[in-house]
């Protein structure tokens, strides 16, 4: 009790600071949220610290060991189709699965919010343009898009994070121009204007503040979808490419084991459901501790 | 209405233009020579410029774009590098079959997902609510292909109460209404609606709530409206958004069924990119992404018209 009326003693100098500050302590008092974030974060340093983590090498494998079940003595979540270890194979596979559902969301993060910010602040014929094109990439389902970018361009990790920025940026883009349109109109904005403030102070000073957080909010919601679809390319044998471990390509080369070792060959896809449910909870969790102030 | 109609059909003209646009590009976005896949290592180079003439890749690309484009208005796709045959009539036979699943699936997860929202937004923060909120997170988050692979484990593999794969019995490329092809529809149809179902409850759970802390609500309980009018208040108030949400839903399940129909070995145009992908049948995976962007936006155009139509207050 007695830290908190201190606290609120305290006059911050940056208002932002302060709420930023709100919304972590109720983040914080989210309990479903926090347990969605513990879960990610113990993934992440799984991943990270994979070589001293893991039990064994995710590479090697005897085939004389192929297909034994969940619990076997030195493999404890079994092996698979070619006899290495499951465990450490599900490890390291955090590293590229992670990287390739987090990756495509940051880039279009940046990019869409470039694009659509521009968009929403210039109105006029430069919005149009930018906002037209968006509209026709929209015009794809995002799988069927990521499928038939990564497709024409060929498997691969590169190839398939590319096509994965391309399918996240219009619904940023479209996100962050409706927040900058509304915020182009508002007082304080035509009071800068007024003052004799550039556009590029304008829009680095008093728009940046005020659209990047609903735009973060929408693409952290979007990072769930980019795991699925990531793990959804490899599944289909379009992005990351074997030996190396990755969640939806080690369900894809497992489909064969389903009548063999069922459960050992589903372990994969749990990984990846894991982390989305993981991910949207938390994104929930934010959206809710964001929205209080208006 | 009729101008919102028109005015929402020019509005679609451009992009639809986008879309081709976008189409004919991916051929030309994909590495290597596009005749590579058709011809034999050692082919001559007479051969080789013979075929490119015939294909029109000799040409520059805005004139490779009108042909295109042309042929396509047409109802001519180009023919498939990998089997020889017309890419239209290929995607004819794949689209019945994916349309079939997308909307037993959409259907499925529309009677699911409002029966959910319902109950999560009238009764809403209680142990029901968090329930089916619950129902609806899990669906958002699984990933479909994963959920058919268990499904296949739980109901093929051990129990063996249901076919694996396939549309019907002998590896039988054609839907036929009976018992039979019903049973390979089961399992397919099932897995594609837990995304429909999630996202439309979410979207009824939102609704319902808003709906019922508005006054007429108060107005008709105070007037003494049974539970259930009120209850059909609430519907007929839901419904334009639920149905419009539901018409998105079957346009993503028919442009994104290809990781159900991989795991299901669905006779669709999800196996159609599939081998497209993997022979480098380049006029067929372009063809087959067309037809299916397509429907998507006539779809949604569809949708908009409709959900304008039901619910007057929506001026545009």
């Amino acid at each position: 009790m007695a830290d908190i009326s201190v606290s609120q003693g305290v006059i911050t100098p940056v208002r932002s600071a302060g709420y930023w500050q709100n919304v972590g302590a109720r983040l914080v008092r989210d309990k479903t949220a926090m347990a969605a974030g513990a879960v990610l974060l113990l993934l992440l340093l799984a991943a990270i610290f994979a070589p001293l983590v893991a039990p064994l090498d995710p590479l090697e494998g005897r085939l004389i060991n192929r297909l034994k079940p969940i619990g076997t003595p030195g493999h404890v979540l079994g092996t698979d189709e070619l006899g290495r270890d499951m465990l450490s194979r599900l490890i390291w596979g955090g590293r590229l699965s992670l990287l390739m559902g987090v990756t495509p969301v940051v880039m279009a993060f940046f990019l869409g919010s470039a694009l659509g910010i521009l968009a929403g602040y210039a109105g006029g014929w430069t919005n149009t343009l930018i906002m037209r094109t968006v509209d026709v990439f929209y015009a794809f389902p995002s799988v069927l898009l990521a499928v038939a970018l990564s497709g024409a361009l060929g498997a691969g990790l590169g190839n398939a994070l590319l096509s994965l920025t391309v399918v996240f940026i219009p619904p940023i883009a479209r996100v962050a121009e409706s927040v900058t349109t509304r915020l182009r109109s508002s007082d304080f904005i035509e009071a800068a204007r007024a003052s004799g403030a550039g556009a590029f102070t304008i829009v680095r000073v008093h728009v940046l503040g005020n659209v990047l957080g609903p735009i973060f909010v929408y693409a952290t919601s979007l990072i769930a979808v980019s795991m699925i679809l990531a793990s959804g390319l490899s599944f289909l044998g379009l992005g990351v490419r074997p030996p190396n471990p990755e969640w939806g390509l080690m369900l894809n080369t497992l489909r064969t084991a389903i009548y063999a070792q069922p459960w050992v060959a589903a372990l994969p896809g749990a990984m990846i459901f894991m982390v989305s449910i993981s991910f949207n909870l938390l994104s929930d969790g934010l959206r809710s501790a964001m929205e209080v102030r208006q | 209405m009729l101008g919102y109609t028109l005015r929402r059909i020019i509005y679609t003209a451009p992009v639809l233009f986008g879309v081709s646009v976008v189409c004919f590009a991916l051929v030309h976005i994909s590495p290597g020579d596009p005749l590579i896949s058709i011809l034999p290592a050692d082919a001559s180079v007479e051969l080789q410029d013979r075929l490119r003439t015939l294909y029109g890749f000799d040409r520059s690309y805005p004139e490779q774009f009108i042909l295109w484009l042309g042929r396509a208005l047409q109802g001519d796709l180009g023919t498939s590098i990998a089997t020889g045959r017309p890419v239209t009539s290929e995607v004819i036979r794949a689209v019945g079959n994916t349309l079939m699943l997308a909307a037993v699936a959409t259907f499925i997860g529309f009677v699911l997902g409002c029966f959910f929202g319902f109950v999560a937004g009238y009764f809403s923060n209680s142990p029901l609510d968090k329930a089916a909120s619950a129902a609806a997170v899990f669906g958002v988050s699984v990933p479909h292909y994963w959920l058919g692979m268990v499904r296949v484990i739980i109901f093929s593999a051990q129990l063996g109460w249901l076919p694996a794969a396939g549309a019907g019995p002998g590896g039988s490329g054609q839907w036929k209404f009976d018992l039979e092809h019903l049973s390979y529809m089961i399992l397919p149809a099932i897995t594609m609606s837990v995304i429909p179902m999630g996202i439309i409850a979410r979207t009824v759970r939102a609704l319902v709530a808003e709906i019922l802390a508005q006054e007429f609500v108060i107005g008709l309980r105070a007037r003494g409206l049974s539970e259930l009018g009120v209850f059909l208040h609430v519907v007929k108030n839901a419904a334009p958004t639920a149905l419009a949400v539901m018409g998105v839903q079957l346009g993503y399940l028919l442009g994104g069924s290809i990781l159900i129909e991989t795991v299901f070995s669905w006779p669709g145009t999800g196996m159609l990119l599939n081998s497209a992908i993997f022979q480098r049948d380049l006029p067929l995976l372009q063809g087959t992404i067309l037809v299916l962007a397509l429907f998507f936006v006539v779809l949604n155009l569809a949708v908009d018209v409709m959900q304008s139509a039901l619910d007057p207050r929506i001026k545009r």
